[in-house]
Parts: structure tokens; C-alpha cells; sequence
């Protein structure tokens, strides 16, 4: 049934801002997408140090992490609350370490190789017995750039 | 004839849109990730340790041990007096004989100037704790920070960060970061 509209004098029509709110919903689901960081789920809890004289790490696609800490809540009936070593996404041990850096480098393109830097993610409980162990296993992989992750002091 | 219905005002829906569309830009920051940079020495290539002679006034021992106790030099020391300590002997204004002595070197935009040969070495044990060695690494960060500032300020009356590239580089052969990590001994038992 059609309705016909009664339009009264020659005004100018409002422009139509109906479709204003599906852009900034598309740019607010674009944002929301992108911003979410691709993140390993964390096995091991980790709680970072503080320190003051951090420098921002760049280049993040050149970046490989390491994750030592105690193992995770619902891991610790398997894994006891020692420290341990998360290599992407699992539990691994020291010898492991070598394979996963040259899987790392072997992801990255020929030029960047030697830019390749090892993030330590290492809780502050830690002992540094397993942090030297990690540090001479990657010495021996030749992955000598190394950043000690730290929350920077307020 | 039925009574038209209202049009809903849609025009607010894009500021409550805007709205969150800022809540999210504001909140879900990428996480910058920031640490201490630091490189690994390499792997010697045979097994053999390479002894490198280096005189005892060269040389600050820092050594922490598995209940996160200071020795620094051979003398106990609380964590924020590091700091000072370090400047001390990287800097030796006064050319003391017990602190590193000089080498004498051309370096661009400050001619002829002492570097220092002293090297801090850094020993840890098994059992420390990484904050600790963390809190350790950071003092001695902040030592070399502060001496590159100060002779960044006093020459170029700028702080060392907003330097330009080359100018750091003078800097750097300044005060070379000299870390020396030697291998952690246990001996407070097993981590």
C-alpha cells in the first residue's frame, strides 16, 4: 500500500546520515580485527621485571620469542610448578631450542637473517640456572642478538 | 487512515559508533614490547677457553650470589649503590692507578681521548633470581647511559638520545658497553 508523503515547501532535504554509523561500525570492526595481537597462547605465566633503561625492541617480524616461567594453572598437575620453556605454542626443553631458532631463520627472508633477535620473556621468580642454559643454547645457535624483556619502570 | 509511525532519529547511532570506535583505539594499544638489548658473545670454535690476560685494575668483578647478595669488587654492596660504583670505574676521572687505565685513541668530533679499558664482569649463580640479575643488568644499563649523556651534554648540549647517528658512534667509542657475562657457577646446590 503505497503512502504518499506530504512534503511541505521548497526547504533543502537533510542529507541522509543513515549510513554513516555502518562506516564507522566497518572502521570500528577493522580496528578491532587488527589491533588484536596475534598472540601464542601462554602456557607459562610470566610476569616481567621492571627496568629503566629499556629500549623500545623494533621490527617485530624479525623478532622470535622464548617464554620461560612456571607452567600455567591448569598445567601444573602435569608439569609442576618449576620453570620451563615455551617455544611457540608448547612446552620444550633445552635441546629444542636450536631447532626452533633455525625454524625461525629459515622463516625469514635471506637479508634479514642476521637481524634475527631472541626475546627473553622470562618470569622474575626464575632462577637463572635455565636462563644461562637458554642463553649458552643460543649462543651455540648463533642467535647472539638477545632482548631481556622488561616492563618499563614508572 | 492508520497513524504513521515515527521515523527513529538514526542520526545518533554514528556518534555512539564514533564512540566506541575511539574506546577501542584507545584501549587496545599494540602492546610495544621493550627490553634490554643485549649481544651474546659467540661460541669460541674450539673447546679450549680463550684466556685473555686482562689486569686486575681492568677489571670490576659483580658477583651475585644464589640468595641475591652484591659483591662487587670484593666488597658487599647494596643494589642502588651499582650504579655509582660502575660510573666510578668506567670514568676514572681521576686517573687513579687502582681504577682501568686509558688507551689513547683518535675519535671523530673529540680528537684525542682516553678510553678506558675496563671491562665489568658479571657472574651470577644458578640459583640467583632473574629479577636480581635483571635489577643488576639495569645499574650497570643505567651507568653507561648516564656517562653517554653527561659527555653528550657537555659537547653537544643535547641528550644522548637525540643525537644524530654519527655522533652516538663517537659516543660509543667512548664509552664502549662492556659487559663481560662469565658463566654462572653453582654453588648454592641446584637451581
Amino acid at each position: 500500500m503505497a503512502v504518499l508523503k506530504k512534503k511541505g515547501g521548497g526547504e533543502t532535504p537533510a542529507i541522509n546520515t543513515a549510513s554513516l554509523p555502518d562506516i564507522v561500525f566497518m572502521l570500528l570492526f577493522f580496528f578491532m580485527v587488527s589491533t588484536t595481537m596475534r598472540e601464542t597462547e601462554m602456557m607459562v605465566s610470566v610476569r616481567l621485571p621492571e627496568a629503566t633503561e629499556v629500549v623500545k625492541l623494533e621490527k617485530k617480524s624479525l623478532v622470535s620469542y622464548i617464554f620461560i616461567g612456571p607452567p600455567a594453572r591448569q598445567y601444573q598437575g602435569l608439569f609442576g610448578t618449576d620453570s620451563r620453556i615455551q617455544l611457540n605454542d608448547s612446552f620444550k626443553t633445552l635441546v629444542d631450542i636450536r631447532d626452533f631458532i633455525s625454524a625461525e631463520r629459515e622463516a625469514l627472508s635471506e637479508a634479514d637473517r642476521a637481524f634475527l633477535t631472541t626475546s627473553l620473556k622470562v618470569d622474575e621468580q626464575t632462577r637463572m640456572g635455565i636462563v644461562s642454559d637458554v642463553k649458552q643454547e643460543l649462543r651455540k645457535a648463533s642467535a647472539l642478538k638477545i632482548n631481556y624483556s622488561a616492563r618499563r619502570a614508572e | 487512515m492508520a497513524r504513521k509511525t515515527p521515523e527513529i532519529n538514526g542520526s545518533s547511532l554514528a556518534d555512539i559508533a564514533f564512540l566506541l570506535l575511539i574506546f577501542f583505539l584507545v584501549t587496545t594499544t599494540m602492546n610495544v614490547d621493550t627490553g634490554l638489548a643485549r649481544m651474546l658473545p659467540p661460541m669460541p670454535e674450539d673447546n679450549t677457553d680463550v684466556e685473555q690476560d686482562v689486569k686486575q685494575r681492568n677489571i670490576l668483578t659483580v658477583l651475585v650470589n644464589k640468595s641475591d647478595r652484591l659483591l662487587v669488587g670484593g666488597m658487599p654492596m647494596e643494589v642502588d649503590m651499582l650504579k655509582e660504583k660502575a660510573k666510578e670505574f668506567i670514568a676514572n676521572p681521576n686517573d687513579d692507578p687502582n681504577l682501568p687505565e686509558k688507551q689513547f685513541t683518535e675519535v671523530e668530533y673529540f680528537g684525542t681521548v682516553g678510553i678506558s679499558r675496563g671491562v665489568i664482569s658479571l657472574q651470577n649463580d644458578r640459583g640467583t633470581s632473574y629479577r636480581m640479575y635483571m635489577l643488576v643488568q639495569n645499574e650497570l644499563m643505567a651507568a653507561y647511559n648516564e656517562l653517554r649523556n653527561e659527555l653528550a651534554r657537555t659537547k653537544f648540549g643535547k641528550d644522548y638520545d637525540d643525537l644524530p647517528e654519527s655522533e652516538q658512534k663517537a659516543i660509543q667509542k667512548i664509552y664502549p658497553l662492556r659487559i663481560s657475562e662469565a658463566e654462572p657457577k653453582s654453588i648454592g646446590g641446584r637451581n
